[in-house]
C-alpha cells in the first residue's frame, strides 16, 4: 500500500508539472506575450519596459523555470485588473465553488443510485425506458442551458427560488464563526437549489446510467441467484450483495464526475452570477486578464488532480485486487 | 469491399427495425440540410438588423412583417440566425472530430504498433490530459489564441485525440499478433501499408461509435465555449453565441431569444448520443456501458 502511496503521489505531482507545462505553452503560443499585459496604445518603449519586467526576454526554458519557481511559491502574478496578487483573488472565489461543486456532487449521487437501482430491478419495463430516456435527455442538455431554463420557469415565471445570488457558508466556517454559517446554511442551500440542479444534470444522467449497468451486471451473477436461492428477502439481496459489488466501477466514475462538475461550475456560475471561480474566470477572460485565469485554471487542475489521486487511493482501500495487480 | 457492403445492409435493417436511432437520423438529417441549404432557407438575412422590429415575440405581427421564432434585441430574426448556426455547429464538430479522429488515430497506430518508447510518450501525454477538464485547457488556450472558428476546431480537435488514441491503440496491440498482418508483413508491404491498409480498416467499427459520442460532446463544449465568449468571433451565429447573447434579455423575459437555440442544441446532441448507443450495440457489443 505504502509503495502504491508513493507511486500515484509522484505521479501526480508529474501530471501537476504537465499542468504548468500546458498554461506556459499556452501563453506563448500566440506569440510574444508581453503584449497580452499592455493596452493597445501602448508605446515601443513601454512595451519593451513590460517585456523586461516579466521577463519575456529571457530564453524560453529559463523562462518557464522560473515560471514554476513563482508557482511553487504561490505567486501566480498581478491580476492585471485587480491589481492584486491573482492567487488572493481566486482563493477568496473557491470556497463558493466548493460549495456549488459539492452541493451538485450530492444531487447527482443520492439521486442516481436509487434511479438506477430501480431501473435494473425493473428492466425492459416503462419504468426502466423512462428512466433510460431522461439519463440520454440529461447528457444532451448543456448544463448552463438547463440554468437558463430554470431561471425562465423556476425564477421568473414560479418565483419559487432565487435567480442569482449565494449567501455564504464555508467562508464564516473557516473563519471559525460557527454561529454564522449554520445560521446562514437553511439560505444557503435555497440559493444553491437552481445552480445546483443545473450543475449537477449531465453528472446526474451519466450516473444513473452507470449504476444501472453495473447493477445489470451484479445482479446475472451466481452470488446473487445463491442467495436468493437461500431465500433471502429481495431487499437484502440487492442492498448487501449486489449494490456493495455494484459499487467499485461507480466510485472510479464519481471521483472523474467530481472533475467534470468543476468544469461545469464554471460555465453555470455566469448564468446565475454565482460569485465563485466560475464568475471570476468569466470576467477574467473578457477582460484578457492573463494572471488570472492562470491562477483559476491551474488552481483548479491542481484540485482536481488531487481529488482524483485520492479516489484512486480509497479505491485501492476498497478492492485489494488492485494492490495485487500492480504487484505482479 | 463485399463484407462491408454486407455491414452496410446488415446495419441499414437493424436501423429500420429500431424506433428511437430512426428518429435520430431522422432528425439529423434535417440539421444537416439545414446546414448545407440555411441560407437558402433562411427567410431573412441573419445580420440584417432592423430597429422598428426589435424584441419581436415569436409569431408576432410587426408592421407587417412576422418573425417565426421571434427577433433579437438588434431586430435579427431568430429562425434565421438559428439555421445559420446549425452551419457553424455542425462544421465545428465535425472538422474538430476530424482533427482529434487523425491525431489520435495516428498515434494510436504509432503506439500500438511499435509500442517501447513511442508508446510510453503518447501514452503519458495522453494520462496527462485526461488528467485535468478539458475545458480548462480550451479557456487556456483560446484566451491568448482569441476567439475564430480556426482556432476553436484546433483546440477542441485536441482536446479529442487521447479517446481515438488509446481506442486505436488497444486494438492494434491485439491486431498486429493475428495472421493477416503477419501474412502482410511477410509479402513484404510497407509498414505504412500495413498500418492504414491492413490493420486501420478493422478498426472502423468501434471508432464510428466514438465519433458519434464524440460530435455529441464537441457541439456540448463549443455551445459552452461561445456562450463564455471563447468561440467565433462576436458577429457569427452560433448556437452557443446565441445563447450567450440571450443572457442580456434574460430577466426582462425574452424567452424565445434563450429556448429556440438550447433546444437545437438539445435535439442535435441527444440525436447524436441515441444514435451512438446504438451503433455501440449493434457494431461492438463489447464496448457496451464504457
Amino acid at each position: 500500500m505504502g509503495v502504491l502511496v508513493a507511486h500515484r503521489l509522484l505521479q501526480s505531482v508529474v501530471v501537476v508539472l504537465g499542468v504548468t507545462l500546458i498554461s506556459f505553452i499556452a501563453l506563448h503560443a500566440g506569440g510574444d506575450p508581453t503584449y497580452l499585459f499592455v493596452s493597445e496604445r501602448a508605446t515601443a518603449e513601454e512595451i519593451a519596459l513590460v517585456r523586461q519586467a516579466l521577463g519575456f526576454d529571457r530564453p524560453l526554458p529559463v523562462q518557464y523555470l522560473s515560471f514554476v519557481a513563482d508557482l511553487a511559491r504561490g505567486d501566480f502574478g498581478t491580476s492585471l485588473s485587480y491589481r492584486q496578487p491573482a492567487i488572493d483573488i481566486v482563493l477568496g472565489a473557491f470556497p463558493a465553488t466548493i460549495e456549488l461543486a459539492v452541493f451538485a456532487f450530492v444531487i447527482a449521487i443520492a439521486l442516481a443510485i436509487p434511479l438506477g437501482v430501480v431501473a435494473a430491478l425493473n428492466r425492459g419495463t416503462a419504468v426502466d425506458g423512462s428512466i433510460t430516456i431522461l439519463g440520454l435527455l440529461g447528457q444532451s442538455i448543456p448544463n448552463f442551458w438547463m440554468g437558463i431554463m430554470m431561471i425562465l420557469f423556476f425564477g421568473l415565471h414560479l418565483r419559487w427560488f432565487p435567480i442569482s445570488g449565494h449567501v455564504p457558508f464555508l467562508l464564516p466556517l473557516l473563519n471559525g464563526d460557527l454561529a454564522t454559517a449554520f445560521g446562514n446554511l437553511p439560505r444557503t442551500i435555497y440559493f444553491l437549489v437552481m445552480p445546483g440542479v443545473a450543475v449537477a444534470t449531465y453528472s446526474l444522467a451519466r450516473n444513473t446510467r452507470l449504476v444501472r449497468s453495473s447493477m445489470l451486471e451484479v445482479l446475472g451473477q451466481d452470488y446473487v441467484r445463491t442467495a436468493r436461492a437461500k431465500g433471502l428477502a429481495e431487499h437484502v439481496v440487492v442492498v448487501h450483495h449486489a449494490l456493495r459489488n455494484a459499487w467499485l466501477p461507480v466510485v472510479t466514475m464519481i471521483g472523474l464526475e467530481f472533475g467534470f462538475l468543476l468544469g461545469g461550475v464554471v460555465v453555470t456560475e455566469t448564468v446565475f452570477s454565482y460569485p465563485g471561480i466560475g464568475r471570476l474566470l468569466f470576467n477574467a477572460i473578457n477582460q484578457r486578464d492573463i494572471p488570472l485565469v492562470q491562477a483559476g485554471v491551474i488552481l483548479l487542475a491542481a484540485n482536481f488532480i488531487l481529488l482524483n489521486t485520492v479516489v484512486d487511493l480509497v479505491y485501492a482501500r476498497l478492492d485489494p485486487r488492485v494492490t495485487l495487480a500492480r504487484r505482479r | 469491399m463485399n463484407t462491408r457492403g454486407r455491414d452496410t445492409r446488415r446495419l441499414w435493417r437493424s436501423l429500420r427495425a429500431a424506433k428511437w436511432p430512426m428518429l435520430a437520423l431522422l432528425v439529423l438529417m434535417v440539421v444537416a440540410v439545414v446546414a448545407a441549404f440555411g441560407p437558402w432557407l433562411a427567410p431573412f438575412d441573419p445580420a440584417r438588423q432592423s430597429i422598428g422590429s426589435r424584441l419581436a415575440e415569436p409569431m408576432a405581427d410587426v408592421q407587417g412583417v412576422t418573425h417565426w421564432l421571434g427577433s433579437d434585441v438588434l431586430g435579427r430574426d431568430v429562425l434565421s440566425r438559428l439555421l445559420y448556426g446549425a452551419r457553424i455547429s455542425l462544421l465545428v464538430g465535425l472538422a474538430a472530430i476530424a482533427v482529434g479522429g487523425v491525431i489520435g488515430i495516428v498515434a494510436g497506430l504509432l503506439a500500438g504498433y511499435f509500442g517501447g518508447w513511442v508508446d510510453d510518450v503518447t501514452m503519458r501525454l495522453a494520462d496527462m490530459q485526461l488528467a485535468f477538464p478539458f475545458i480548462l485547457l480550451a479557456i487556456m488556450f483560446l484566451v491568448v489564441l482569441g476567439p475564430g472558428v480556426g482556432n476553436l476546431i484546433l483546440v477542441l480537435g485536441i482536446g479529442q485525440w487521447v479517446t481515438y488514441a488509446r481506442i486505436v491503440r488497444a486494438e492494434t496491440l491485439s491486431l498486429r499478433e493475428k495472421e493477416f498482418v503477419e501474412a502482410a508483413r511477410a509479402l513484404g508491404d510497407s509498414t505504412g501499408s500495413i498500418l492504414f491498409r491492413t490493420i486501420l480498416p478493422n478498426i472502423v467499427a468501434p471508432l464510428t461509435v466514438i465519433a458519434s459520442f464524440n460530435v455529441a460532446s464537441v457541439i456540448l463544449t463549443e455551445a459552452s465555449l461561445s456562450f463564455l465568449g471563447l468561440g467565433v468571433p462576436p458577429s457569427v451565429p452560433t448556437w452557443g453565441s446565441m445563447l450567450a447573447e440571450s443572457r442580456d434579455t434574460l430577466l426582462a423575459n425574452k424567452w424565445w431569444l434563450a429556448v429556440f437555440p438550447g433546444l437545437a442544441i438539445m435535439l442535435t446532441v441527444l440525436s447524436f448520443n441515441i444514435l451512438g448507443d446504438w451503433l455501440r450495440d449493434v457494431l461492438d457489443p463489447r464496448l457496451r456501458d464504457r
